[in-house]
C-alpha cells in the first residue's frame, strides 16, 4: 500500500519551485477544455441532439427500423467473428515474438503493423482484387457456388484485416517486459508448454489483453472504410451499422441516420470506459508490482 | 544426487561460453561455481538444469545419462537469480505450484498440498506470509520463497543461480550461513553460482574456479585460497599484489623483489610473475632483508579490522598493505614516509609452457 500512498503524493504535492505560476496553469487548462469543448463535445452532444430533434418517439422508431435492426445484428455478428479470431491469433503472436527467439521474427513485428499502415479502403479493395468476380480466387469461388465479396464473409474478412494488430500490440510490450524466467520456472517445476502458458504467462498479461480486446472490439463495430468496399451496400443484408448511417444520411433522413449513429456513439463511450477500468486497475498492479522494497 | 558433466561446450554464436568442460559434483556436497562475469558459470549451471542444451558433452545424474533427459523430468531444483517467482499468485500457490502441475495420477490431494507447502514454509521461515503475493516481501523474504518453491518437487539436485546476487550486504550473509545450515539439515546434492568469492569460500565444501569458460581449479575453500593453482586464482579470490619480472639463475627478480628460486637453476631467464596478498607483507623502518624493497606510504585506511596501507616505490608501482591494528599503533607511520615492505609469503608463477614444473610456490621464511 505505501507505493500508491507513495505515487498519489508525488501527483498532488510537487515542491513549489517546481511548477509552473497559477496563471500560466489556468491558462493551459482553459485552452485544453476549450479545444476538448469544440472538437469533442459539441460533436458528441449534436449527434443526440440530433438523434432526438424529432422526439423520443420517433428516435426509437428509427432504431427498431427492421433495416436498423439487421444491420444492428450484422455489426454484432461481424465483431463477435472477428474478435475472437484475433485475439487468438494475437496471443499466439505475441507468444511467439515476446518469449522465442526465431529468424523472420521482425518481418513478422512488421507485418503485424501492416493493417495499421495501409488505408482501409485499399484493405478493402484487396479482398475484391482477391476473392471479386474478376479477382484471382474469383472463378474458383464461382465455381464451388461461394460468395465472398459483398456477403457476409467478406465484411468479416475485412474487419479481421483491418483490427488484428490491436491484440498484438498490446500484448507484445506486455510480455517483453515479462521476460522468460517466470517461464522457465515453471518448465523445471515439472509443467508442460500449454499449463505454463494457461497458468504462469497468460493471468500475467490478462490486463493488458483485456485492454487490445477492448480496443479491437470497438474498431470491429465501427470500421467503415474497407468495409464499405467489400459490403456492396445490400440493404439488410451486408450493412453494418456504420454503412447504414451513411445511407440515410445520404437519403437526407438525417434524424433516423443521427438515432442509429448514437448507438455507436454509445459502444464508444461504453468502450471508453471499460479502456479506463482497466487502465485504471492495469496500473494499481504494476504499482504494487514494482521493484522490491527492502 | 551425484552430478557428473563430461567434456561440455556451450557457443553462443562465436562466444564460447563454456569449453570443454567436466566437473564432478559428489551425492550431498554444496558446490560453489565461481568466476568473474561471462566465465560460463551460469551457463554451465542452465547446462546441468536442462534450461540450455550444450553444443557437445554429457550431463550424467547418478552415473546414468540426462543429457537428452527435458528439464521437466530432470527432477532439479532451480533458484533464479531475480527469484522469478509468479507475480499474479500468493506465496503459498507459488510452493505449490510444483504439486498442482503434476500429471493427476501423482498429484497429491488437497489436504496433502497443503501439509507440504506449510511444512516447506516453516522451513524457510515464512508460514505467516502465505497469503501475500510476492511483491509485498522484501529480497530475502522472496529468495526464501524461491527456495521453497524450488524445493517443493522433492528435487533430487539443487541449483541456485547467484542466489545472494541482489540483496544487499547484510542479508546476504545471514542468509548464506541460513543456507549453509539448510544444507547441513537436509544434505541434498547442491551447485551454486556466484562471483563473490567470500560467499564461496564461506558456504561451500568445495568450490569450482571458473574463467573464460574454463575450470581453472577445484578445491575446497582452504585448498584454493591457500593454494592457488594458477595466477588467475590467486588474482580472483581476494586482493593480490602482482610483481611482473623474470627468473634465472636460481634467482627470481620481480621489479623489486628479489628472492631465491632455485627451482630455475639455469642461466635462460623465463618471464614470470610474483603474486603476494596484502596481509603476506609487512613494513617496518628498518631494512629487514628478505628480498624486499623500500616504498613511500601514501594511505593508511585505519577504519576496520585491520589496517590497510598503500604505498609507492621508487618507480611509482603501488603496493598494498594489510597490517593489524597492533602492529600500526606501535609504528604510526606519517604519510609520505619510507619504508621497508618485506614479504612474508610469494607465490612465484613461471610463464607455462616452457618445460619446467610451474606453477610453483615460494615461501620466504620470516627472519
Amino acid at each position: 500500500m505505501a507505493t500508491i500512498v507513495g505515487v498519489q503524493n508525488r501527483l498532488t504535492a510537487g515542491p513549489r519551485n517546481l511548477t509552473e505560476p497559477f496563471a500560466v496553469r489556468v491558462v493551459l487548462t482553459l485552452v485544453a477544455l476549450a479545444y476538448l469543448l469544440v472538437f469533442l463535445v459539441v460533436p458528441l452532444g449534436a449527434v443526440f441532439a440530433e438523434a432526438l430533434q424529432k422526439g423520443w418517439a420517433a428516435y426509437v422508431n428509427a432504431v427498431r427500423e427492421p433495416m436498423a435492426l439487421s444491420a444492428l445484428w450484422l455489426t454484432l455478428l461481424t465483431a463477435a467473428i472477428a474478435v475472437p479470431l484475433n485475439l487468438v491469433f494475437g496471443v499466439a503472436a505475441a507468444w511467439a515474438i515476446a518469449k522465442f527467439e526465431f529468424p523472420g521474427k521482425n518481418a513478422l513485428i512488421t507485418l503485424i503493423d501492416l493493417p495499421f499502415a495501409v488505408s482501409p479502403v485499399i484493405s478493402g479493395m484487396v479482398f475484391i482484387l482477391l476473392f471479386g468476380r474478376q479477382g484471382y480466387l474469383g472463378p474458383w469461388l464461382q465455381a464451388h457456388d461461394l460468395k465472398v465479396v459483398f456477403a457476409v464473409p467478406g465484411l468479416v474478412l475485412a474487419t479481421i484485416f483491418v483490427t488484428f494488430p490491436f491484440v498484438a500490440r498490446e500484448l507484445i510490450p506486455v510480455m517483453q517486459a515479462g521476460g522468460t524466467e517466470e517461464e522457465e520456472a515453471a518448465r523445471v517445476l515439472g509443467a508442460g508448454g500449454w499449463t505454463t502458458f494457461y497458468r504462469v504467462t497468460l493471468p500475467s498479461v490478462k490486463w493488458g489483453l483485456l485492454f487490445g480486446v477492448i480496443l479491437c472490439n470497438a474498431r470491429a463495430l465501427g470500421e467503415f472504410g474497407a468495409v464499405s468496399v467489400v459490403s456492396g451496400h445490400i440493404r439488410g443484408k451486408t450493412n453494418t451499422l456504420p454503412l447504414h448511417v451513411e445511407i440515410l444520411y445520404n437519403e437526407y433522413n438525417f434524424q433516423a441516420a443521427f438515432a442509429v449513429a448514437s448507438l455507436l456513439t454509445f459502444v464508444a463511450i461504453l468502450t471508453l470506459v471499460a479502456k479506463s477500468v482497466v487502465e485504471w486497475r492495469s496500473s494499481r498492479r504494476t504499482d504494487v508490482l514494482s521493484e522490491p522494497r527492502a | 544426487m551425484s552430478i557428473e558433466v563430461r567434456n561440455v561446450t556451450k557457443k553462443f554464436g562465436d562466444f564460447i561460453a563454456v569449453n570443454d568442460v567436466s566437473l564432478h559434483v559428489p551425492n550431498g556436497e554444496l558446490v560453489a561455481l565461481l568466476g568473474p562475469s561471462g566465465s560460463g558459470k551460469t551457463s554451465l549451471l542452465r547446462i546441468i538444469a536442462g534450461l540450455e542444451q550444450a553444443e557437445a558433452g554429457q550431463v550424467l545424474f547418478e552415473g546414468e545419462d540426462a543429457t537428452a533427459r527435458h528439464v521437466r523430468h530432470r527432477s532439479v531444483g532451480f533458484v533464479f537469480q531475480h527469484y522469478a517467482l509468479f507475480r499474479h499468485m500468493s506465496v503459498f500457490e507459488n510452493v505449490a505450484f510444483g504439486l498442482r502441475v503434476r500429471p493427476r495420477a501423482s498429484r497429491p490431494d488437497e489436504k496433502e498440498i497443503r501439509r507440504r507447502v506449510m511444512d516447506l514454509l516453516k522451513l524457510v521461515q515464512l508460514d505467516w506470509l502465505g497469503n501475500r503475493l510476492p511483491s509485498e516481501l522484501s529480497g530475502g523474504q522472496r529468495q526464501r520463497v524461491a527456495l521453497a518453491r524450488a524445493l517443493a518437487v522433492e528435487p533430487r539436485v539443487l541449483l541456485l543461480d547467484e542466489p545472494f546476487g541482489s540483496l544487499d550486504a547484510k542479508v546476504r550473509q545471514e542468509l548464506r550461513r541460513w543456507l549453509r545450515r539448510l544444507h547441513d539439515e537436509i544434505r541434498l546434492t547442491s551447485v551454486f553460482v556466484t562471483h563473490d568469492q567470500e560467499e564461496a569460500l564461506e558456504v561451500a565444501d568445495r568450490v569450482v574456479v571458473m574463467n573464460h569458460g574454463r575450470v581453472e581449479q577445484v578445491g575446497t575453500p582452504q585448498e584454493v585460497f591457500d593454494h592457488p593453482a594458477t595466477p588467475f586464482v590467486m588474482g580472483f579470490l581476494g586482493n593480490v599484489n602482482i610483481f611482473g619480472g623474470r627468473v634465472e639463475g636460481g634467482r627470481a627478480i620481480l621489479g623489486p623483489l628479489h628472492l631465491d628460486y632455485p627451482e630455475h637453476p639455469h642461466a635462460e631467464s623465463l618471464p614470470a610473475a610474483g603474486y603476494t596478498r596484502p596481509h603476506e607483507l609487512e613494513v617496518d623502518r628498518a631494512e629487514g632483508g628478505g628480498g624486499g624493497f623500500w616504498a613511500a606510504l601514501r594511505y593508511a585506511n585505519t577504519a576496520g579490522a585491520v589496517v590497510k596501507l598503500e604505498l609507492a616505490t621508487g618507480d611509482d608501482r603501488l603496493v598494498h598493505v594489510e597490517t593489524t591494528r597492533e602492529q600500526y599503533e606501535l609504528l604510526r607511520p606519517t604519510t609520505g614516509e619510507r619504508l621497508y615492505v618485506r614479504p612474508r609469503q610469494v607465490r612465484i608463477f613461471v610463464e607455462p609452457g616452457k618445460g619446467l614444473p610451474p606453477p610453483s610456490e615460494r615461501v620466504v621464511p620470516p627472519k
